[in-house]
This record gives C-alpha cells, sequence and structure tokens, in this order.
C-alpha cells in the first residue's frame, strides 16, 4: 500500500511545488463573504466530478472491466434534471427531488445495461459500454433536443456551485462517497469479493462468490457515481449540454485510476490512490491555466504522464532496464579480462 | 461438410451485406430519388476517409488490439498538412509523402510501445489520441483554410462514370487501399501471419511467426491508413482543424464489427469492413432523406447497430465452441 501511493504522492507533491515556486500565493487561503477562496479550494472543487466517477471506475478497472459510458451518463443525467427543472418551478423542492430521483433512476437503468452486457452476456466491457458511449451523447441530445439547455433553480445550483460551512458543496459530496466507499469495500467482505472477481472470475464463483453478480453491481455503481457527476457539472453552469458535458470524462478517470496505481488488469484497488491520481489530474489542468501556458497542451501533457506511468508500472519496462544494466556489467567485465 | 463450414464463416459478412441491401431498397421504396447509382456514390464519396481508416482498424482488431488514435491522426494529418501548404509554401508533392511518413511513424512508436514494453493497445492508443489532439492545437488553435490551387483542384474534380454519375479522386484512393488491403490480407505472409496473431499470439510464436514484428507493423499500417485518410480528409474538408473528426475512432470501431469482425480478433474481413463503412452511410443517408429525424438518431441507430452485431458474434462464437467441442 505505501509502496502503491508513494509515486502518485510523489507526483503530486511535484505539481503543487512546481506552482508555489511559480505563484507564492499559491497555498494562501483567504476567507471572502464567509466562504473560503484559495487555488487549493478551486482543485478540490474543480476535481469533484472527476473523483466520483474515479471512485466507480476504480472498482470497474478492479474487476478487470472497463466503463467507457460515464462521459455519456454524464450528460444524460445533467440534460434530464435541466429538462425536468426547466418543465417546472425552478425554486420547489419537490421538483429538484423529482428530477433528480429520475436521472438517478436513469442512470441505474444506464448502469444496468452495461452491467447485462458484460456479466450476463459475456461482452468484453471496452464493447458493451462502447455502445452506451456512442448510443448515449445521442439519448442526451434527443432529451435536449439538440439545444443547451439553460435554467435558473437555485436549489439545483447549491449542488454545483453552492457552499456550506465556508466550503464549496460539492466538497462535502466526494468527502461523503468517498467515506461510504471505503466503508464498504474495507470494513466488509465486498472489497474482497470485488478484488477476487478481478484477480480470477471462474475460481471466485467456485469459491462461492456469485461473479456475475458483483460485476453486474459494479457497473451499476459506476453509472450512479457519473450521473451525481453530472448533477455537479451541469448545476455548476445552470445548462446541460448533451454534446459536450463530461466530454472526455472517460479518459481521464482512466487515467486518474492508472495514475493512481491500480493496475488495469484487476484485481487490487487502492481506492485512495485513484483520488490522488484525479487530483494530479486537476491539479495539472489547474497549473496550466495559472501559469499561462495555453490550455491545449493539456492534452499532450496528459499523454506523456499516462506513457510515463504505464512504462514505470510495466514489468517489461523494468526487465529491459535491468537486461541492458547485465549486459553491460559483462559487457565492462569482459573488456577488463581481456 | 466443407461447404457448410465455408458457409458459416462467412455468415456475419452475409449479414451485414443483406442488412444493406434491405436498407437501400427500404430507402428506394420510401423515398423518391433515393434509388440512383448516384446515391449509391455519394455513400463512397462522403464515407471515403472513414473507409480507408476502417481497413487500417480491419487489420489491428484482426490480431486482437485496438487503435484509438485514428480519429486524432486524422485531425493532425489535415492539420500539419494545411499549415506547411499555407504557412510554408510547401509543394503538395512533398507535404502529401511527408504526413504519410509521420503518420506512419506515429503508428509504428504506438506499435512497439505495445510490443516491447507489453502494455495495453488500448491505454497506448488512448494516449497516442491525446497526443495527436494535443499537437494539433500546439499547430494552431484556430482553423487553418488551404487556398492552395492543386488541393482545391484534387477536391473538385469529378471523376465520370457511366454518364452523369461520377466519384470522387478520394474514393478512387480509397478504392485502392481496399484493393491492396484485401491483396495483403489474404495473399501475403503478412496477411496470414495477421490472421494467425489473432487467433492465438502463443501459438504463433510456438510456430515461429515473426509475431513482434507483425504486431509493430500492424499499428503501422494503421497509423498509415489514418494518415492517408486525414489526407483524403484534407481534400474534402480543404483546411486543417484540431476538432476535425472527433469521435472518428468509435465509427471506425463501429463500422469494422458491423462489418463482421471479431473482436476477439483471429476473424474478419476486409469486404465486410466495406459494408460496415456503407451501412454507416446508408444511416445518415436515411436520416437526411426522412427530413423531420435529427442528426443525433445516426448516434443512437448507430450504438443499437453496434449491439445487435455485437449480440450476433456472441451467438457465432458460443455456436462454434460448442460445435468445436462436439468434434
Amino acid at each position: 500500500m505505501k509502496n502503491k501511493l508513494f509515486w502518485p504522492l510523489v507526483t503530486l507533491a511535484v505539481l503543487l511545488l512546481a506552482n508555489l515556486i511559480h505563484n507564492h500565493d499559491f497555498f494562501s487561503i483567504t476567507i471572502q463573504d464567509g466562504h473560503l477562496f484559495g487555488s487549493l479550494i478551486d482543485i478540490l472543487n474543480r476535481a469533484a466530478p472527476l473523483v466520483l466517477i474515479s471512485i466507480g471506475m476504480t472498482f470497474v478497472i478492479a474487476t478487470k472491466g472497463i466503463d467507457l459510458s460515464v462521459g455519456s451518463v454524464v450528460s444524460i443525467t445533467g440534460a434530464m434534471a435541466c429538462l425536468i427543472i426547466s418543465k417546472g418551478d425552478g425554486s420547489s423542492m419537490s421538483v429538484l427531488f423529482t428530477a433528480l430521483g429520475i436521472s438517478l433512476l436513469l442512470a441505474l437503468a444506464a448502469g444496468a445495461w452495461n452491467g447485462l452486457l458484460v456479466s450476463l452476456l459475456g461482452i468484453q466491457p471496452i464493447v458493451a459500454t462502447l455502445i452506451l458511449m456512442v448510443a448515449g451523447r445521442g439519448v442526451a441530445q434527443l432529451i435536449t433536443d439538440g439545444q443547451i439547455l439553460t435554467i435558473s433553480s437555485k436549489p439545483y445550483s447549491f449542488i454545483g456551485a453552492g457552499y456550506l460551512f465556508g466550503l464549496p458543496f460539492s466538497i462535502y459530496i466526494i468527502a461523503f462517497f468517498f467515506i461510504i466507499a471505503s466503508v464498504l469495500t474495507r470494513k466488509t467482505a465486498v472489497g474482497l469479493f470485488i478484488e477476487s472477481v478481478g484477480t480470477n472470475p471462474t475460481a471466485s464463483r467456485l469459491a462461492g462468490i456469485r461473479s456475475g453478480l458483483i460485476i453486474f453491481i459494479v457497473y451499476v455503481l459506476c453509472s450512479f457515481l457519473s450521473g451525481i457527476s453530472g448533477f455537479i457539472l451541469s448545476s455548476n453552469v445552470s445548462s446541460a449540454d448533451g454534446n459536450n458535458a463530461g466530454l472526455w470524462y472517460e479518459l481521464d478517470a482512466i487515467l486518474a485510476v492508472v495514475i493512481g496505481g491500480n493496475s488495469l488488469n484487476g484485481g487490487r484497488f487502492y481506492l485512495s490512490g485513484t483520488i490522488v491520481g484525479a487530483l494530479i489530474i486537476q491539479t495539472l489542468t489547474t497549473s496550466i491555466y495559472s501559469m499561462g501556458v495555453p490550455p491545449e497542451v493539456t492534452l499532450v501533457v496528459k499523454s506523456v504522464v499516462v506513457l510515463v506511468v504505464c512504462l514505470i508500472q510495466s514489468e517489461a519496462f523494468g526487465s529491459v532496464f535491468a537486461a541492458r544494466r547485465r549486459k553491460r556489467d559483462k559487457a565492462a567485465k569482459q573488456g577488463v579480462s581481456a | 461438410m466443407n461447404v457448410f463450414k465455408l458457409d458459416r464463416r462467412y455468415f456475419p459478412i452475409l449479414v451485414t451485406v443483406a442488412l444493406f441491401i434491405v436498407m437501400f431498397a427500404a430507402g428506394s421504396i420510401e423515398y423518391n430519388g433515393f434509388f440512383s447509382l448516384q446515391v449509391f456514390l455519394n455513400l463512397l464519396i462522403d464515407n471515403a476517409f472513414l473507409l480507408i481508416t476502417a481497413v487500417g482498424m480491419t487489420f489491428v482488431i484482426i490480431t486482437g488490439g485496438i487503435d484509438l488514435s485514428v480519429g486524432s491522426m486524422i485531425a493532425f494529418t489535415t492539420m500539419l498538412s494545411a499549415t506547411l501548404v499555407q504557412n510554408h509554401h510547401w509543394s503538395p508533392w512533398v507535404v502529401i509523402p511527408f504526413v504519410l511518413l509521420v503518420g506512419s511513424f506515429f503508428g509504428w512508436s504506438m506499435g512497439c510501445l505495445i510490443q516491447y514494453f507489453k502494455l495495453q493497445p488500448f491505454i497506448v492508443t488512448l494516449a497516442g489520441m491525446f497526443l495527436a489532439r494535443g499537437l494539433c492545437y500546439l499547430i494552431s488553435i484556430e482553423s487553418i483554410t488551404i487556398d492552395n490551387e492543386w488541393y482545391k483542384t484534387v477536391s473538385q474534380t469529378k471523376v465520370y462514370l457511366f454518364g452523369k454519375n461520377y466519384i470522387s479522386i478520394s474514393v478512387i484512393i480509397a478504392l485502392v487501399v481496399v484493393a491492396a488491403a484485401i491483396y495483403i490480407a489474404h495473399f501475403t505472409k503478412f496477411g496470414r501471419n495477421v490472421y494467425a496473431l489473432g487467433g492465438s499470439e502463443q501459438s504463433s510464436l510456438l510456430m515461429g511467426l515473426p509475431v513482434a514484428r507483425t504486431k509493430v507493423l500492424v499499428y503501422t499500417l494503421s497509423g498509415f491508413c489514418s494518415s492517408l485518410a486525414g489526407v483524403v480528409f484534407t481534400f474534402y474538408m480543404l483546411s486543417g482543424y484540431g476538432l476535425h473528426a472527433v469521435g472518428m475512432e468509435l465509427d471506425t470501431i463501429a463500422a469494422v464489427v458491423i462489418g463482421g469482425t471479431l473482436l476477439t480478433g483471429g476473424t474478419g474481413y476486409v469486404v465486410g469492413t466495406i459494408f460496415g463503412v456503407l451501412i454507416q452511410g446508408i444511416i445518415q443517408t436515411l436520416i437526411m432523406f426522412q427530413g423531420t429525424l435529427s442528426s443525433w438518431w445516426t448516434k443512437i441507430a448507430i450504438g443499437m447497430l453496434l449491439f445487435l452485431f455485437i449480440l450476433l458474434q456472441k451467438v457465432f462464437i458460443s455456436r462454434k465452441k460448442k460445435s468445436g467441442a462436439a468434434a
């Protein structure tokens, strides 16, 4: 555990330090109108949707799966919630809860669809979730009728843009789900079940674990969390955009999970690693903005980070260098003896 | 028995071809002016770049891999061509070989990472996708319009077939690529190796086939095809832009899967991919002719088709396994 968290934490620390050197006020937090303001708070706030999705993605990847449809689910729930609120009274709580409830049901249905394809029909996760990734954007555009839906609802915008006790409300949401997820996976057997299914589904089934059910639940959970991120994202800007909401989130989430030290081959997972991974990605984005580098470079930087992290994780990389060193040592010895 | 077996191997392709004919027939009955050679040729004209990319992707998927970088590679090629032609005034005769070389090198590097460092194709090509898109923006954030005479001429040339019906030069390029791909897949050693590798990497290694070289070459080929598709796309759009061909990788994978190539590797035909591309094109054409349906129905329809074909593959594989076990 120590080992796995080491590199992600070092990366995060280096990023934060680089920011501190560039901007000495980076760590300062000020109080304005009773709210805490500062770059660190901003990073936490902006990372919230990604953190939530990444928690779900960690479970999926731990079962040796992958969920490409998270971005589409984000846009579907955001669109549905905004649609219902725009039809009703924006300030009424009952409208808000109807909107949230129906949208979450949609997210659960999306997750159930993915889960059924993977667990019951045995389709490869990449392909199974690809279907919803393609079709889901179409569904989201269908809901918003291809327009960008703008709403004005105080209670809804509180989710993504509100403050509670001086901190952005979204931070409480991620804290809540992180604690629930950690307790659920580390204090009960569920975490162990997920890891065993990811390591060897057949053996787990023979040991009495209902592998199919676990895989199904994991996909439902991932969609559920993506749905909640959909609320945070759309309420933050008080609008729903079927085309662009949650775009590239599937990639960022996978990236966060991988950077956090989780293996794409399933098995052991580290929730805290994932959180650090998501924070690294957000810090990277924020620092690129604050350092005045064109934001488009983010993509290049991200790709380099993914490759480097994957290379460090890959055994082949290590062994190639070990072999080369051995060869060099050998050659040196021969050179000496000759 | 033998004849029966041969039939079953072609089963997924036959379904695809039948579906295409049914859709074309349905369109012809429903809409005036749908049943014409030009409507069919337009499918090729509008999807030439998709066809070229999908051919490269077919090889990758037959080996059991995946290439997510193709859409970004197309965008990068349009961007690179546009900036070299417009801002640096290179001759198109230098630009085109150069961008093809860049694309092939890009594919080759990803192939090397996948083969020699045992990284998952999915994650490497994902990084490639980010990198190529990012490089587009490094060149320019704005779209660059090409007003080079040569590009304009190629873009507007119509090659007339059977009277008034025409195709574009891009279609000719795409058809040449398809012909070359069919030759490579079925009549060369490399083609046999690709199928063997997809069937079982372990067995191919034990048989002494050049697994490493084949795998790297497959990704190089896909890189080449996507940059060639980028060249064709430049003819089509006459501009370079970082947001060109967003989401193309999924269209390409969908075309290959609908064309009957198994995602588990080992089985698939380039001919099937042609029909996979044509079916996507015809969905768009049908929606256009219908008039009231919005463009996002295309995405939903392609998603549903993808689901049906994957289901079909599943049935196909499980039957094959059962009959294999019985034999």
